[in-house]
């Protein structure tokens, strides 16, 4: 049985407690990379990270990204959409097909 | 390429000759499997922008509840009301094997199945704002799990995808073409050898020929 966690700076997801989810406030790089690393070795099958987070952790992220769990996957903030996601999956796409084939189309 | 230490013996070229079979053979499935995967790949990639697009914009929409929320109301306030959830998810988490990839499947499960129990306090001391904030964050939740599920396999197939490509050109660039000029400089080196060895039965003949009875050859 796996859990989900929701891991940020405190306004952006205080939220998702209410759904249920486990939220994992944050104060800075240095504690969100612990406590990253931390639920990465526990039972956490999605860890949900916002963006603004995801971007001062790139190296941690990269290390999960070949594990089949968890999937750490970046959310907008409070702070709004920084495009980080969607480079993601855009950097996904080229490195599977070793070019942009899917954005390309100008709307995003 | 060929002098690299090959022995030209007929052992060694029946070896390389098994080793070209698998390595075309290889090549082929290796190709169709890269092929396959990049057809799945696509599908879900673009599944996975939707998603995106889709999670992104509810979650904005959600925030900018909370900061409603947040600003109609006491800090102290908010922070009791989602204090202690009622609701509590947990997930399942299953495998779906593409192309042998695994990628996971995960199905969430509510500890209660009450709808209205995201809403983890008493109406009585806060503004409605909060609830429009908690249901709309609830209501992009499975796409949000869907879009972890997506997202995941997409890297795991890119991943995968790009493992299996250099494989590909490996064999396609590097193994097969020298197999095959391996296989080459050795039946050359074999014929070779037995021309040589027939030009010299060929003068022996003669020798003797020429010895026995004194006919005159050139």
């Amino acid at each position: 049985m796996y859990r989900i966690a929701v891991l940020g700076d405190r306004d952006s997801i205080y939220g998702f407690a209410a759904l249920g989810l486990e939220v994992f406030p944050v104060e800075d790089a240095e504690a969100g990379r612990r406590t990253l690393r931390n639920l990465c070795e526990q039972e956490f099958a999605v860890i949900y990270i916002t963006e603004a987070l995801a971007a001062q952790l790139p190296e941690e992220l990269s290390r999960y990204e070949e594990q089949r769990l968890p999937a750490i996957i970046p959310i907008p903030g409070v702070v709004g959409n920084t495009g980080l996601g969607i480079a993601r999956v855009k950097r996904s796409v080229e490195q599977a097909v070793g070019s942009d084939i899917i954005f390309t189309d100008g709307d995003a | 390429m060929a002098s690299t230490q090959v022995n030209p013996t007929r052992m060694e070229l029946t070896r390389l000759k098994k080793k070209l079979t698998t390595a075309t053979r290889g090549h082929k499935l290796l190709k169709d499997k890269r092929d396959e995967l990049m057809r799945q790949f696509l599908d879900r990639v673009r599944e996975n922008r939707r998603l995106r697009e889709e999670v992104e914009a509810g979650i904005c929409a959600a925030n900018m509840n909370f900061l409603l929320a947040r600003a109609g109301s006491q800090d102290a306030v908010m922070n009791t009301a989602l204090l202690a959830p009622k609701q509590r998810v947990s997930l399942e988490c299953g495998v779906e094997n593409v192309m042998s990839v695994e990628i996971p499947q995960f199905t969430f499960k509510t500890r209660t199945p009450d709808q209205n129990d995201i809403f983890s306090y008493g109406f009585a001391f806060t503004g409605g704002d909060l609830d429009g904030a908690v249901q709309s964050l609830q209501d992009i939740f499975p796409q949000m799990l869907r879009l972890a599920e997506c997202e995941k396999g997409c890297q795991l197939m890119a991943a995968e995808i790009e493992k299996t490509r250099r494989r590909v050109n490996a064999l396609e660039h590097v193994v097969i073409p020298e197999l095959q000029e391996n296989i080459r400089y050795i039946t050359m080196k074999l014929d070779e050898n037995e021309r040589s060895t027939q030009i010299r039965l060929m003068k022996v003949k003669d020798m003797m020929l020429q010895e026995a009875h004194g006919y005159e050859t050139i």
